[in-house]
């Protein structure tokens, strides 16, 4: 037997007044399994345990939630990498409205993300076939095309926390900067005239949480030093 | 777009120049201040009210108080915005805010040309 200790936040705000830690004791037959693994036998233990997963191979981004005190996606994340002392305490992405157990409203994220116009906006006449982009250019979108909107590096900002209604967000902003810098978007001038003011982009103070969490390992602090760079050429 | 009548340019992007442009100066100032204390160890007022009474250090104090003003005014605003979440509260703290270093800098200016 080689038991992990697991601590897991529960709520159902149909029955509880308040969330509450829930301890678990997981079998883990010495293996090092995946966090969501984990999650899965707590379920056979508790069948009303809430949690969001899909792909289960760090492709969909539902997985994402707080693993002793780190967001990551809980399917890539092997135990090994985040346990401390036999114990695993885990808990929703945290900033979001809880809906139930492990699941977070993610509204607020994406109204962020709706914001930024998260589409190619190009206003000449669309070519018989397709809009050409020479591999230079294409290579601009390394880095920011591959997010997955799981929401570990928004939840894990101060900055969003504090005002979610108001600034973008990391992953916002790393989408943002995947439209400003395409070459085959045309709208980049109305783009950044939307985000000049002093919190879509410039809440951002550069702690890096956003990177450190990452499960894509991309770089969002970057783009949006990026995009301050194209807003003073633009101003000054 | 968000807008915002109460922060220092009423733009995030003329608040991020301004406050990294008056870090500088006022890292330039103390720098300057720590040297000229560290080559006159035997400092009396004569030599301290000496160099104050030059022009050039007048305007140098000047442009790092209003630095400092504005430094003050942009980081302040933002962590009322972060943390104030109730709407009369975090109006009358900006407003409180900007009086008091609305009085500081008149002080300053009366410190400096005063003496």
């Amino acid at each position: 037997m080689s038991n992990l200790q697991v601590s897991v936040y529960r709520y159902n705000p149909e029955t509880d007044s308040a969330p509450y830690m829930q301890e678990f004791q997981v079998d883990t037959k010495g293996r090092d399994l995946m966090v969501l693994d984990v999650l899965h036998l707590m379920k056979e233990q508790d069948s009303a345990l809430a949690f969001r997963r899909s792909c289960r191979e760090g492709v969909c981004g539902s997985d994402g939630m707080n693993m002793n005190g780190k967001n990551g996606l809980a399917c890539i994340t092997p135990l090994s990498e985040v346990i401390k002392g036999n114990k695993l305490v885990l808990r929703p992405l945290p900033g979001l409205p809880v809906i139930r157990d492990m699941v977070v409203d993610m509204g607020l994220f994406y109204k962020q993300y709706e914001r930024i116009q998260p589409y190619l906006q190009n206003d000449t006449p669309a070519p018989a076939i397709e809009r050409l982009q020479s591999p230079e250019d294409r290579e601009k979108l390394d880095g920011l095309y591959e997010c997955i909107l799981c929401a570990c590096c928004s939840t894990a900002c101060p900055s969003f926390w504090w005002n979610p209604e108001k600034f973008v967000g990391p992953a916002g902003l790393l989408q943002s900067y995947r439209f400003l810098v395409d070459t085959r978007d045309t709208a980049t001038q109305e783009r950044l005239s939307e985000l000049e003011d002093p919190f879509s982009v410039f809440r951002c103070r550069g702690i890096m949480n956003c990177v450190a969490v990452c499960p894509k390992g991309l770089n969002p602090t970057r783009a949006i030093g990026k995009i301050r760079e194209m807003l003073l050429a633009e101003a000054t | 777009m968000v807008t915002n009548i109460t922060s220092f340019g009423r733009s995030g992007l003329s608040d991020w120049l301004m406050q990294r442009a008056s870090a500088v100066i006022m890292a330039l100032y103390t720098v300057f201040l720590v040297a000229y204390l560290l080559f006159n160890p035997g400092l009396d007022y004569y030599t301290w009210s000496g160099l104050f009474d030059q022009t050039w250090m007048r305007i140098f104090s000047l442009l790092t108080f209003i630095s400092l003003a504005a430094h003050a005014w942009i980081g302040l605003w933002t962590v009322t915005t972060d943390y104030l979440k109730s709407t009369p509260l975090r109006v009358g703290a900006q407003m409180l805010i900007i009086l008091a270093i609305f009085v500081y800098l008149v002080w300053s200016i009366q410190i400096l040309w005063g003496a």
